[in-house]
């Protein structure tokens, strides 16, 4: 081949960022058209030095905006080539029109999305405003809690992504900064290992056939548009979960780290369970540890993936449970929170009647800590001990100021 | 098609130019490419006319301005000579007309609805005058 391989050693100190870029070139991605934005630009950046010092065949597009960077993917992955990007907050709101594009015409992107507050006010630290504006955009939203999850669930995003019964554009979340910019233990793939798992870009509908011509792109309007969209959610709903499902074991297999849907942790027994994303779980997870010495029945329920959203497995997941906290990081403004209602539509008809309440916590990279989540399992212990939801129904956790809670 | 369910369609919002593979189509002459039903040709467009052409080969000189200019490709020529407008697609604009050399011109704008019988029978003609 034409470029270099990278020795790895097994075990790599990096950052979430360079995890990614990193898994990036072992997929040999063929083109990437950046707008880069902090907190994610070492992802793009760190791509175009690869490209640079020839460990990748590629091309690195540096374009005017966010909006044309996803729209130079969406022409590339329409061409027929391995496509990729990464962006943040401002960047992944400029890119939402293309980001419905790119789903819609089933391109198998991947974006690379480091979470970031939205503005006003601007801020650059780390929530999740950016990724729950882009979960009814019909991509397929992967969450990583760390930068080995980072790097591992790009594989992973493409592995699923690219397979021709699903072909949906897949986002891999981390956590501005948290999960970004920190420096951790990274469990790597040796080059030829990384690009066997995601294998040879197999096009479909390439307009570099030049044999069979398409139009990408087209209009439909009453008459067709409806059954476009159903048949985009019918696979959602039907063909991607099992295609991950079968991605994670396969990975599994060769790396020995297991990914599932929804991450359970002490949960099968718990009466408390708290339920949030990025780094959140793993600081999570401690505290739960640290509550079961103390006698609460202590658990953590991850999500790992978004979009499809794993409404069955968390259903089971929870079937058990007595009283549920959902963190939300990113301002409902208006509503109860994402994941308060996303959870209370899995159990509203089930036999569950766990005691469901919900916390917006951690904007703009306010810090979640431990005594917070120690708080929290007491207050929802307190709830189970009570038989009913013994708080507000939506609370505030760690803004200064008079006690902020609603419904 | 109209009657196609969610289920019974390729995905993506792609559409197939032709049916199935095609080898030397810039080769192959228009009626002789097996255009797909997706594909524009096969769609009329003649109803956003109001104005069309009529195209007089008595005056022609097959100089092929009209078939440069014209930016729907209506202008159909085969070997180099005129042969008339295709009025499936033809809008109407009168870039043809404009552009026709001759004196009096080849091609000339009538309402949608005129005779073309009728008016090549009142050709105008040649204007004296005009260099």
């Amino acid at each position: 081949m034409a470029f270099d391989k990278m020795e790895l050693r097994d075990i790599e100190v990096w950052d979430g960022n360079h995890a990614a870029a990193q898994a990036m070139r072992q997929c040999q991605i063929d083109v990437v058209a950046a707008y880069p934005i902090t907190p994610s630009t070492p992802i793009v950046e760190g791509y175009a030095k690869f490209l640079a010092d020839n460990y990748v065949e590629g091309e690195y597009v540096l374009v005017e905006s966010e909006h044309a960077a996803m729209s130079g993917c969406i022409g590339a992955a329409a061409a027929g080539g391995r496509v990729a990007t990464a962006t943040s907050s401002q960047g992944f709101a400029l890119m939402c029109e293309t980001l419905y594009q790119a789903s819609g015409m089933r391109l198998p992107i991947i974006l690379n999305v480091v979470n970031r507050a939205l503005a006003a006010p601007l801020n650059v630290n780390g929530d999740h405003s950016d990724m729950y504006l882009g979960r009814d955009s019909g991509w397929i939203q992967f969450d990583a809690y760390c930068p080995q999850d980072a790097y591992d669930l790009n594989f992973i995003a493409f592995k699923v992504a690219e397979d021709h019964d699903v072909r949906l554009p897949a986002m891999v979340h981390q956590d501005g900064f948290m999960t970004s910019h920190t420096a951790q233990g990274v469990h790597t793939l040796t080059d030829d290992q990384g690009y066997d798992f995601v294998g040879n870009f197999k096009p479909m509908n390439d307009m570099l056939d030049f044999e069979h011509p398409v139009t990408h792109g087209v209009q439909t309007e009453e008459d067709w548009h409806f059954e476009h969209k159903a048949r985009q959610h019918n696979d959602l709903m039907t063909k991607v979960i099992p295609k991950i499902e079968q991605a994670f074991a396969d990975f599994e297999k060769l790396s020995g780290r297991k990914y599932n849907l929804v991450e359970k942790y002490n949960v099968d027994d718990a009466d408390v369970v708290v339920i949030c994303m990025g780094t959140s779980v793993e600081t999570a997870r401690e505290v739960a540890g640290e509550m079961r010495e103390k006698g609460i029945k202590a658990g953590v329920l991850g999500i790992r993936v978004i979009r499809p959203f794993p409404f069955m497995q968390i259903a089971e997941a929870l079937k058990d449970v007595k009283a549920i906290a959902t963190l939300d990081r990113s301002s409902p403004n208006g509503a109860a929170g994402m994941l308060f209602n996303e959870i209370a539509g899995c159990l509203f008809n089930t036999d569950t009647k766990a005691l469901l309440s919900g916390y917006v916590y951690g904007l703009g990279g306010r810090d979640l800590t431990k005594a917070h989540l120690v708080d929290l399992y007491n207050e929802l212990q307190a709830n189970v001990d009570a038989g009913k939801v013994t708080t507000p129904l939506q609370q505030f956790i760690g803004v200064r100021g008079p006690k902020l809670s609603f419904l | 098609m109209a009657n196609t369910g969610w289920n019974e369609f390729e995905i993506g919002a792609m559409l197939r130019s032709f049916d199935g593979k095609i080898d030397d189509i810039a080769g192959t002459l228009q009626e002789d490419r097996a255009y797909s039903q997706n594909n524009s040709f096969v769609a009329s467009v003649a109803d956003w006319r109001i104005e069309k052409p009529v195209f007089n080969k008595d005056f022609c000189i097959d100089c092929q301005f009209c078939w440069i200019y014209c930016p729907d490709i209506s202008i159909i020529a085969r070997d180099k000579k005129m042969i008339g407008v295709d009025m499936d697609h033809c809008k109407g604009c009168g870039i043809c007309v404009e552009v026709c050399p001759t004196n009096p011109k080849s091609l000339l704008m009538f309402p949608e609805h005129a005779d073309e019988e009728t008016e090549l029978a009142k050709w105008p003609a040649k204007d004296e005058e005009k260099k």
